[in-house]
C-alpha cells in the first residue's frame, strides 16, 4: 500500500478542460466576426438589423476579449492547476472532500457566470473599462470563485506530501494573489440604485475614481492582467509540461529564480507604457518606459531557460508535435516580449499607439504564447487524464501548421497596418499642413484587414481539429498502459 | 533564502506579495492623495449628456474611438487642443480608449454639428465614404434611460462632491452652473426640455415624434453627449 504510486483525480480538471475548449473556439470565433466586420462592415449586419444592436463591432468586442481571457485562459489555467497541482505536490484530489465540494462549486459557479457575463456584454451592461467591463454583481461572483481557487491552491498546498513547492506553484500562487489585488481595485465602484435610494438600473455603478486616477488603476490593472493572467500562469504551464513532455530537466534553477523575482518585482510598473503622452505624470511614463525594457530580463530568463531545457533534445521538434507547440510558444514569448518594450519607448510609443500594431503585438503574444502553450499543456494531460493515446498525430500537425500560419498572417499585417497608419496620421505636406485625412488611413487599411480576416479563420481552424481531436482522444482513442505515460505522451498516427 | 521560502509557502506568498505591491503603492498612491483636479470650464455632465454617455459606454464607442489628444502637432492640427487632466475630473470612468479605428473624439463637439451626427449614425458610409463604422439605427427608436442618469448624478453629488447647483469658474471669466433637480421627475422634464433643443435640429420623423411625445431617444442623448465634448 505504501509504495503504490498515488492516483490523482482528474474530475475537476476535466470540467474545466472542456470549458477552455468551449470557450477558446466562441471567443476565436466572435474575434474572427470581429476581424471580417472590420474588412466588411456589412458583417455587423450577420443576423439582420433587426439584432443590428447586438451583433455590432461595438457590443461583440468585449465578448472576443473576455471570452479569450477570463473563459478561455483562466479555464486552462484551471484545468491545468488541478493536474499539475495535485502531482508537483504530491497529494491527491480525492484525499480531502473538502478541496473536492469547493473546486466543484468553484466551476459550476464559474460557468453561471459565463453566463450572465455573455447576456449581459450582449445588452450592453458595461462598466465602461476595457478587461474589466463585467458589472458589479458579475464582479463579486468572481471575486468569490478567484478566492475559491486560493482555497484550493492553499489547501492543497496544506496537505501536500513534497515539501518543496515547485517552479510552477510559485507562478500560481504569484497569479492567484496579484489578480485578486488587481481585479478588486480596479472595480471599485458605487452601484447607483442603492446610492440613490432606487432609482434607475440596478445593475449600473460609477468608479470611484475619476478621469487620469481611473486611467492610472485601469492600466495598473490592464496591464498586469496581462502580466499575472496571460503570462505568469503560462509560466507555470510551460515549467511542468515541457521537462514531462521531453524527459529533460530544467537547464538552471538559479534562471528560474531570477526569471521569477524579478518578473513579479517588476511587471507592476510597466502598466505606464499604456498612459505615455497622456496627462498621466511625466515620471510615471518614462518609469512605464523604462521598466517595460528591463522587463525582457526575466521575460527572456524563463524563454531562455525554457529553449535550454531542449538542449541535446532538440530532435524531439521533429518527432513530437507537443514539444513543437511548446518550443514555438517559447520563441513566441520570446518575440513578444521583445516587441513589447520596443513599444513602450517613447518615441515608437507616439507612433504606434492606438494603432493596429498594439493589437498585432497582443495576438502574437496571445495566439502565439498563451494559446500554443495551453493546447500543448492539455494535449499532454489528454492521455493521463483519460487513460487513452492521443487520437491523430496527423491531424495535430496539421493543427501546428494551420496555427502558425495564421498567427504568422495575423501579426504580420497588423504590423504593416499599424506602422502605416501611425505614418499617415503624423504625415504633413510641404506647407505643414496634414496630408491625410483621417478615412484616409482607414481605406488604406482594407487589404490588411482582409489578410488578418484570413489569418484568424486559419487560426480558428485549428482550434476546430484541436477539439475534435480532443473530443476523439477522450472518447475513442486506444487504451494506454501507464508504462506508456512516462514521457513522450503516446498518440496514433 | 530562497530554499527556505520554497518549503514555507506562506512566507513564500508573502514575499510575492510584497515584491508585487510596492510598484503599486509608489505609483498610485502619492496621485491619489490629490484628486484630479477640474479645469477652469470643465462643468458636470447634465442629465440628457449623462444618458447620452451611458449610450457611448454601452456601445462601447472607446472600442474604435480614443478621447485623448496627445501634445504632438498632427495631433492638435487634427483634434484641437491637447488633453489636460483636469478636463476628465468628471469622467467615471474615463474613456481614453486604447485605439483608434477610427478618429479621436475628445473635442468633436468643436467641429460637428447635430445634424452631422444624426445623418452619420444612420449611415456612416453615407457621410464619409469608405468608412467602415456600423450604422446605429436603434438608437433612433429605442429610449434613453434617464433614471440611471438621474441616479448617477445623484450619487456622484453625495459620494465625491461633484458641484451641482454650484457657480463654477467659466473660460470667459464668468461661472457655469449645472443644475441637478430635487426629484427623478424634475430631472427628467429638465433633461426632456434639454432633448427638445437638440432634436430642433434633428430631421429624423420617429425622433420628432418621440420628443412630442415627452420621451427621449437614445440618438438625441448621445449626440448631447457628443455636443458637449469640446
Amino acid at each position: 500500500m505504501e509504495n503504490r504510486p498515488l492516483e490523482y483525480d482528474y474530475t475537476v480538471a476535466k470540467l474545466w478542460m472542456i470549458s477552455a475548449i468551449v470557450l477558446g473556439i466562441v471567443g476565436m470565433l466572435i474575434g474572427v466576426i470581429l476581424a471580417w466586420q472590420l474588412a466588411f462592415p456589412g458583417v455587423n449586419l450577420l443576423l439582420g438589423e433587426g439584432l443590428a444592436e447586438y451583433t455590432s463591432f461595438g457590443r461583440l468586442r468585449p465578448l472576443h476579449t473576455d471570452a479569450v481571457i477570463y473563459g478561455f485562459t483562466v479555464s486552462g489555467i484551471m484545468a491545468t492547476w488541478y493536474y499539475v497541482g495535485q502531482r508537483v505536490l504530491k497529494v491527491s484530489m480525492a484525499e480531502s472532500k473538502f478541496l473536492m465540494v469547493t473546486a466543484k462549486i468553484q466551476f459550476w459557479l464559474y460557468a453561471i457566470g459565463v453566463v450572465l457575463i455573455v447576456v449581459s456584454l450582449l445588452f450592453g451592461l458595461s462598466q465602461g473599462k476595457e478587461y474589466a467591463e463585467f458589472i458589479w454583481p458579475i464582479d463579486i461572483a468572481i471575486v468569490i470563485i478567484w478566492v475559491l481557487w486560493g482555497v484550493q491552491i492553499f489547501g492543497l498546498i496544506g496537505i501536500r506530501r513534497e515539501k518543496t513547492i515547485y517552479i510552477s506553484i510559485w507562478y500560481y500562487i504569484a497569479s492567484f494573489l496579484a489578480v485578486s489585488a488587481l481585479y478588486i481595485f480596479n472595480n471599485m465602484a458605487i452601484p447607483t440604485y442603492f446610492a440613490s435610494g432606487g432609482i434607475g438600473s440596478i445593475f449600473h455603478s460609477v468608479s470611484m475614481y475619476a478621469g487620469t486616477n481611473d486611467a492610472l488603476v485601469q492600466w495598473w490593472f490592464g496591464h498586469n492582467a496581462v502580466g499575472f493572467v496571460l503570462t505568469v500562469p503560462i509560466i507555470a504551464m510551460i515549467y511542468y509540461f515541457l521537462p514531462k513532455e521531453s524527459g529533460q530537466a530544467i537547464y538552471s534553477y538559479k534562471l528560474s529564480l531570477l526569471a521569477f523575482w524579478g518578473l513579479v518585482f517588476t511587471y507592476v510598473w510597466a502598466g505606464g507604457h499604456h498612459l505615455i503622452f497622456a496627462t498621466t505624470p511625466d515620471w510615471m511614463q518614462t518609469m512605464g518606459s523604462v521598466f517595460s525594457v528591463i522587463l525582457i530580463l526575466p521575460s527572456w530568463g524563463s524563454a531562455i531557460n525554457m529553449l535550454l531545457t531542449m538542449k541535446g533534445e532538440w530532435n524531439q521538434v521533429a518527432t513530437n508535435p507537443l514539444i513543437k507547440f511548446m518550443v514555438l510558444a517559447s520563441t513566441f514569448y520570446m518575440f513578444s516580449t521583445l516587441e513589447g518594450p520596443i513599444q513602450a519607448i517613447k518615441s515608437v510609443n507616439a507612433l504606434a499607439h492606438f494603432t493596429e500594431w498594439i493589437v498585432g503585438h497582443v495576438h502574437d503574444g496571445a495566439l502565439g504564447w498563451v494559446v500554443f502553450m495551453i493546447i500543448a499543456a492539455m494535449l499532454h494531460m489528454a492521455p493521463r487524464v483519460y487513460g487513452r493515446e492521443i487520437y491523430s498525430k496527423s491531424l495535430l500537425n496539421t493543427q501546428f501548421w494551420l496555427q502558425t500560419l495564421g498567427v504568422t498572417l495575423y501579426f504580420t499585417s497588423m504590423w504593416i497596418a499599424g506602422i502605416t497608419q501611425g505614418m499617415m496620421w503624423r504625415a504633413h505636406d510641404e506647407f505643414g499642413n496634414l496630408a491625410y485625412s483621417f478615412i484616409d488611413s482607414v481605406i488604406a487599411l482594407e487589404p490588411f484587414y482582409i489578410i488578418r480576416a484570413v489569418g484568424g479563420t486559419i487560426y480558428l481552424i485549428g482550434m476546430f481539429i484541436w477539439a475534435y481531436n480532443m473530443y476523439k482522444t477522450a472518447t475513442a482513442g486506444r487504451r494506454v498502459e501507464a508504462n506508456e505515460l512516462q514521457n513522450t505522451s503516446p498518440m496514433a498516427s | 533564502m530562497f530554499h527556505w521560502l520554497e518549503k514555507h509557502p506562506f512566507f513564500f506568498a508573502v514575499g510575492v506579495f510584497v515584491v508585487f505591491s510596492w510598484a503599486g503603492l509608489i505609483m498610485i498612491l502619492p496621485t491619489f492623495t490629490k484628486a484630479s483636479q477640474p479645469l477652469v470650464g470643465t462643468v458636470p455632465y447634465t442629465t440628457l449628456e449623462l444618458a447620452g454617455r451611458h449610450i457611448y459606454v454601452a456601445n462601447n464607442c472607446s472600442g474604435c474611438h480614443s478621447q485623448l489628444i496627445r501634445p504632438f502637432k498632427n495631433e492638435t492640427d487634427r483634434y484641437g487642443d491637447y488633453a489636460k487632466s483636469g478636463e476628465f475630473a468628471y469622467d467615471r470612468p474615463f474613456l481614453w480608449g486604447s485605439k483608434r479605428t477610427g478618429p479621436d473624439l475628445m473635442r468633436v463637439g468643436n467641429y460637428r454639428t447635430t445634424d452631422w451626427h444624426e445623418n452619420h449614425m444612420k449611415d456612416p458610409a453615407g457621410i464619409v465614404p469608405g468608412s467602415i463604422m456600423p450604422a446605429y439605427r436603434w438608437m433612433f427608436t429605442k429610449l434613453a434611460d434617464l433614471d440611471t442618469a438621474y441616479a448617477e448624478q445623484l450619487t456622484v453629488q453625495a459620494a465625491f462632491a461633484v458641484p451641482y447647483n454650484k457657480p463654477l469658474p467659466a473660460k470667459d471669466g464668468g461661472t457655469n452652473m449645472v443644475k441637478l433637480a430635487d426629484t427623478l421627475e424634475g430631472a427628467k422634464a429638465s433633461a426632456l426640455a434639454e432633448a427638445r433643443t437638440v432634436a430642433a435640429d434633428m430631421k429624423d420623423q420617429d425622433v420628432k415624434d418621440l420628443i412630442a411625445q415627452g420621451e427621449v431617444p437614445e440618438i438625441v442623448a448621445l449626440i448631447a453627449y457628443l455636443n458637449r465634448l469640446k
